[in-house]
């Protein structure tokens, strides 16, 4: 594993085994989170985005299971999270409930959840829930604690912490609420945030508020954050580096300015052209992709986008499930089109 | 309001609608105040064209679609149907049956496409109900009916007999559309049809209700919070907040050349699909007003960065500004406020 790298995945399969049948929900993703960088995960519905935040942290719910890949993470011993001896843990050899797995999950990678409304618990403070996180991972009193927790409040632009802490979740606005879960997140100084549409329950104006204060903050602190989002509005205005996830597997990763620009996987491309932009309003018609996102129980052979792809080469696609492939360094690609160029 | 097209050009107009729900406390349930969800609305729809409604959640757009299809009942104001043969209808005053023959010409589409369909029911139940309960067909050719409607929709005539729990969330909403053009309807009020769907689907979807638009010469009023769906779908947009139009011009005037700080604010805070395009954005403080206690003068002040000491004070009147371009700022005339620029 690279220094600058903070998380590795590779070929991750999570599967839920349900009586209908296996849902393949991550199947074979791979991807790294570079150190105080943004990583964005983009995808629709049931691509499998949430469910590799939760294998990471290893708290996928059952029937889900990993089922096979490694998850590796490199840890700094120490107190900075971004320097000093580092040892390479494989998170999914971990047990879920184990010690270390504990100490890292919230402490060193944690996370922050799409609903902030529901993801707080209505019958604890604000200060209680900020500092359960701080006096899990820090060896801190409880005095020393609620400090902490007042300063972290202040810190994502709570007004007046000092009386918000005594508060209950039910008095704060989706937005405030949201930053009550940041703030908890990013008590520990975590190395890693994971985002799991951290906005999307919120208006555009309180969008614009977090997505302000999440990269400050990330740039005040170092850490590295791993944005999950099917909006990709807030891929380009938050990302370093892009992974484009369809039906489990990882289709396309490059820097987010070759994704927008130059995109080279069929179903990144018919993305950026399905959607309506602000500023061209032409009366166009927008070009949709055709078809829809395939039931999970049954996902087509070999590439799975191929009934969907306006590029399908009968007899290659519905039969051979492409292999990433490196177009330039740092873009790889998942699609047949590309194999025979690389040659 | 100089503006305005003459009686041949509109289907609807609103006039100083109003929806106060009142706030109930204590044992006997006494009023203790109101929430003004929808506070002296007013615009006009033209025959044929898509206007646009925006919002931020709470902002009374959806109560406003449905005060006029009196789904809710509207507190005060005037909802005028101007019918090609009855002439202008009092929507808001009309009687039950009167109102259930209206509605064969108003119709609604919902959010979200999981819960508006009854669970229990085939598609053919579902499409087939208004034709059924309006007594226009039945038997052989109400078949005939719905197979056209799910046609025109996009989807095929054998899914008549399966339960929507057998389609995807673009689908139900075909389904959706199709039950609400069976009566053949001029006006469809559209709340929010595409934000409960994946990006690739809204435009399939998007694109169906353009084509239904001509092919069935409807006029649509399509409430949202996406800017760029509704700048890619409307002729026509109205910016709410916190119960009141704030702007209402059209699309290319509204997007290009703002005259409300609000409007200009909700442009610059939509997260452009450009990387190379980071803007410097224009960060609202503070959160949307209170619609049971909202703050003096404009509504919009304590926010809003152009504030002057006359905005704590005045209530700002909507108003024309330009030809067809309303807004209700009061120094809407002295400032230069920054819209989209146009990519080419």
């Amino acid at each position: 594993m690279e220094q600058d790298e903070v998380l590795r995945v590779e070929e991750l399969h999570t599967y839920f085994y349900t009586q209908e049948g296996v849902v393949r929900a991550v199947d074979g993703a791979s991807f790294t989170v570079k150190r105080g960088e943004v990583l964005g995960v983009v995808g629709e519905s049931g691509c499998g985005k949430s469910v590799a935040a939760l294998s990471i942290l290893r708290i996928v719910p059952p029937p889900g299971k990993i089922i096979g890949g490694r998850i590796l993470y490199q840890r700094h011993l120490g107190a900075d999270r971004n320097q000093g001896i580092s040892e390479v843990l494989d998170l999914a050899e971990l047990h879920p409930r184990s010690g270390q797995m504990r100490e890292i999950r919230g402490g060193e990678i944690s996370m922050v959840f799409q609903e902030p409304m529901t993801s707080l618990d209505p019958v604890y403070t604000i200060g209680d829930q900020i500092m359960e996180a701080i006096t899990l991972h820090q060896k801190v009193d409880r005095r020393e604690a609620r400090k902490r927790a007042i300063e972290m409040l202040d810190q994502v632009g709570m007004p007046q912490p000092g009386r918000i802490i005594d508060g209950y979740p039910h008095q704060l606005s989706g937005g405030m609420r949201q930053r009550v879960m940041i703030a908890t997140a990013l008590s520990c100084r975590p190395a890693l945030l994971i985002a799991d549409e951290p906005t999307t329950a919120l208006d555009v104006t309180t969008e614009a508020q977090i997505l302000d204060l999440m990269r400050n903050l990330q740039q005040q602190m170092g850490t590295a954050i791993m944005y999950i989002t099917h909006n990709l509005g807030v891929i380009a205005e938050m990302c370093d580096d892009v992974v484009v996830m369809y039906l489990g597997k990882v289709v396309e990763q490059a820097d987010v300015d070759a994704i927008f620009y130059d995109p080279r996987h069929p179903y990144t491309q018919a993305l950026l052209r399905s959607i309506p932009r602000l500023g061209e309003k032409t009366k166009r018609k927008l070009e949709p992709i055709k078809g829809i996102v395939p039931d999970p129980y049954a996902i087509p052979k070999g590439c799975s986008f191929w009934p969907r792809c306006l590029h399908f080469i009968s007899g290659l696609c519905d039969q051979v499930q492409p292999e990433p492939v490196h177009v330039v360094p740092n873009h790889a690609v998942r699609c047949h089109l590309y194999k025979q160029e690389s040659r | 309001m100089g503006g305005q097209p003459d009686r041949e050009e509109m289907l609807l107009e609103v006039k100083d609608l109003k929806k106060y729900f009142p706030i109930r406390s204590g044992f006997f349930r006494k009023t203790v105040g109101y929430v003004k969800a929808v506070d002296g609305v007013s615009f006009y729809i033209k025959r044929g064209e898509t206007f646009g409604l925006v919002g931020e959640s709470g902002c009374g757009k959806s109560t406003t679609g449905r005060c006029i299809l009196r789904l809710i009942e509207p507190t005060s104001g005037e909802v005028i149907f101007h019918d090609e043969n009855a002439g202008p209808l009092h929507v808001e005053r009309l009687e039950k049956r009167q109102m259930r023959a209206l509605r064969r010409n108003m119709q609604i589409v919902f959010q979200d496409p999981y819960s508006s369909l009854n669970p229990r029911l085939t598609l053919q139940q579902i499409v087939g109900e208004p034709l059924v309960v309006n007594r226009i067909a039945r038997g052989g050719e109400l078949q005939d009916r719905v197979a056209g409607l799910l046609k025109a929709v996009g989807l095929r005539s054998e899914y008549m007999d399966r339960y929507p729990h057998a389609f995807s969330g673009g689908q139900r909403q075909r389904i959706s559309l199709a039950r609400a053009l069976a009566l053949n309807p001029k006006f469809i009020v559209a709340d929010e049809p595409v934000s409960a769907l994946d990006v690739s689907v809204q435009a399939q979807v998007l694109n169906l209700m353009e084509s239904l638009q001509e092919e069935f010469n409807l006029t649509y009023l399509f409430i949202a919070h996406d800017l760029s769906v509704i700048e890619h779908i409307s002729d026509r947009v109205a910016v709410m907040y916190v119960g009141k139009l704030v702007e209402s011009a059209k699309t290319e005037d509204l997007f290009l050349n703002p005259r409300h700080p609000y409007t200009e604010a909700l442009m610059s805070a939509v997260p452009k699909p450009d990387p190379r395009a980071r803007s410097e954005r224009i960060l609202l403080t503070g959160e949307v007003a209170n619609p049971a206690n909202p703050p003096s003068g404009c509504y919009f002040h304590p926010r809003c960065r152009y504030a002057a000491e006359m905005c704590k004070v005045e209530h700002p009147i909507l108003r024309e500004i330009a030809a067809g371009h309303f807004v209700s700022c009061l120094r809407a005339e002295e400032l230069r406020l920054r819209g989209i620029l146009r990519q080419s």
